[in-house]
């Protein structure tokens, strides 16, 4: 990694510099309103070079999973195969025109058909909209539509969200943008949803519940079957978030358990980097009764040919055009490439490799929940007095690894969730746990080392607590 | 980590102490170590009234944000103005300078309902 210290551009800006010269103009200039001219624009000046180097420099400090090893618990940051992405940079797909017409586009249809109709028998769903853009926009597609599915039956008045506390943390954010009220309900003793608190909770008010599985403790919920059927009874919905979807692909068809809607992200799953910078796709999936409000258009077949059209009782659109469609392209090509063998192997070496980390760590390590595990675990790192997860985290970076998720899950106190997904190898596994045994061993015999982590970076540990309270957030040279 | 005999206590960390006819409200010591350094605390304005376990503010760390909760009904008769310059006030002195609300309650005996501070004590020893 490149670690000298980086200035801003405006840092680099010397008055008169210009990137690109251009001819002089040869038609009379036009006169501007004078109300709009303004003489203080603050914009760096600098040369073409300068700003390549500028740029290339900053991408080499670029910690990526094409780099290293990178268990981001909850965000499944595997190895997507570059084969995808040279299918998805074909110009066949990237130069189609967004308003070109079905007739021009039936390559281009029947993949997005041929993508729903896979993964809607991944999930075990009815039917697929591959509209939304992100995880997060596809809870929000489910809410809306458990919103108006209830207004049809005549329910409206339902607007009581249900939300385990191991669930996923932008749950109660989609439920607040689509009207809903939330009610947390607390885990058991087994880190699955305490069963009597969620009865004493179903009453007429109930519109639903939000069910992360495997849950953010990286835990199957085993009674999910069960759940369901109370919230069913009780009159109102369940909606899955399929975030850790890479637990269960090819093994557990959630549609089949009771779930009525869930989005997956393509972009942790499905051969889309996550945390990438770039667009994802979350899409959402319904049963029967809830595929008439899924977010349009869809892609379907008639006639022996493809065409896009908005189901019956649409939420409406959610995206311009079709969703991120370079990102179901890869979607597409990944699970053709996997096969239903493949899919469940992601499944099982995701869930394999969790658990041998989870094995190895666990007697360092402590567990608050010590049943196996799915793709992920939580474990704690108050490993020694005087310190915390942040301090295990930073020491990391220096073993040059990125530091597993912290401080999340809420109800495990100084949580570590790490998750290595099903491409690494055993060597690298086993570096990292290495690495993690040796800072344990650091941590009591020479704390300071910890506490002054990260020092292999070109800047160190950052005043969390000063960019908090108060940020500086321009730049004023 | 420090529990104030005086006061009792909410099995959501918030402690309660009779003061005259108020009750002061804050976090517990062990809460605020468990937080990591406060960045941000927003109360809800006096004159308001709520129920036991509505939420009263939101606190924010650099670890997490999370709701405050009423250990008791009642109505908000002061709020601590001084935690929006000097949040940190709650990581210092929790169960002085770091107060959050007063409350004017319904009925002091509620205070009853809640945990004393050795039952406090080793609900949070528990942990």
């Amino acid at each position: 990694m490149n670690l000298s210290p980086e200035p801003l551009v405006f840092e680099l800006s010397r008055p008169g510099l210009v990137g690109c010269s251009l001819p002089g103009s040869d038609v009379p200039p036009a006169e501007l309103p004078k109300n709009l001219v303004r003489a203080n624009l603050d914009l760096p000046e600098l040369d073409e070079l300068t700003v390549v180097r500028h740029f290339t420099r900053l991408s080499q400090k670029n910690y990526s999973i094409d780099t290293h090893f990178y268990p981001l618990g909850s965000c499944t940051m595997k190895y997507n195969p570059k084969a995808n992405e040279a299918a998805a940079a074909e110009p066949g797909w990237k130069h189609i025109h967004p308003l070109a017409g079905d007739s021009e586009t039936q390559g281009a249809l029947e993949l997005l058909y041929k993508l729903q109709e896979s993964l809607a028998e991944i999930g075990g769903f009815d039917s697929v909209s591959l509209q939304p853009a992100a995880g997060a926009h596809g809870e929000l597609a489910g809410v809306l539509m458990i919103r108006d599915c209830l207004k049809a039956r005549g329910e409206g008045q339902r607007k009581k969200m249900l939300i385990p506390d191991s669930a996923h943390g932008t749950n109660p954010a989609s439920c607040t943008m689509a009207g809903f009220s939330t009610q947390t309900i607390p885990s058991g003793k087994d880190g699955n949803i305490d069963i009597k608190a969620l009865e004493a909770a179903l009453d007429d008010s109930v519109a639903g519940i939000m069910i992360t599985n495997p849950n953010t403790l990286g835990l199957f919920e085993r009674n999910i079957t069960k759940i369901a059927a109370m919230v069913h009874q009780a009159g109102g919905l369940v909606y899955g978030d399929g975030a850790n979807m890479n637990a269960l692909t090819g093994v557990f068809q959630p549609g089949k358990s009771g779930i009525d809607v869930m989005h997956f992200n393509l972009h942790k799953t499905f051969s889309t980097p996550h945390g990438g910078g770039g667009p994802g796709a979350g899409m959402v999936a319904a049963v029967k009764e809830l595929a008439p409000f899924l977010p349009g258009p869809l892609a379907r077949r008639r006639a022996g040919k493809y065409e896009l059209a908005m189901p019956e009782k649409s939420i409406g659109r959610l995206k311009a055009f079709y969703g991120n469609f370079g990102v179901l392209v890869r979607a597409y090509c990944y699970v053709r490439m996997q096969g239903a063998e493949g899919l469940r192997r992601i499944a099982e070496n995701s869930v394999l490799n969790a658990n041998y980390l989870r094995a190895r760590l666990e007697k360092t390590y402590k567990l608050k929940y010590t049943r196996p595990c799915m793709h992920e675990f939580v474990a704690m790192g108050d490993v020694a007095p005087g310190i915390r997860t942040l301090d295990i985290a930073k020491r990391l970076i220096d073993y040059g690894f990125h530091p597993p998720t912290i401080y999340f899950p809420l109800i495990v106190p100084e949580a570590l969730m790490i998750e290595p997904t099903e491409t690494e190898s055993k060597k690298t596994l086993d570096g990292f746990v290495d690495a993690m045994l040796s800072i344990a061993a650091e941590a009591k015999t020479a704390p300071e080392l910890l506490h002054a982590a990260p020092t292999t970076t070109p800047v160190g540990r950052l005043d969390e607590v000063a960019a908090a309270r108060s940020p500086v957030l321009c730049f004023r040279g | 980590m420090s529990v104030d005999a005086k006061a009792r206590y909410a099995q959501s960390h918030e402690y309660a102490r009779q003061e005259g006819d108020l009750v002061v409200v804050g976090i517990s010591d062990h809460a605020q170590d468990e937080l990591g350094d406060i960045v941000f605390v927003e109360l809800k304005e006096a004159g308001k009234k709520l129920e036991k376990g509505q939420v009263f503010g939101t606190i924010e760390s650099v670890k997490a944000a999370s709701d405050l909760y009423m250990p008791l009904s009642g109505s908000i008769a002061e709020v601590n103005a001084g935690l929006q310059a000097d949040p940190a006030l709650v990581n210092r002195e929790p169960y002085s300078g770091g107060w959050m609300i007063k409350i004017k309650p319904d009925a002091v005996k509620d205070l009853e309902a809640l945990l004393d501070a050795k039952a406090y004590a080793s609900l949070v020893g528990e942990e």
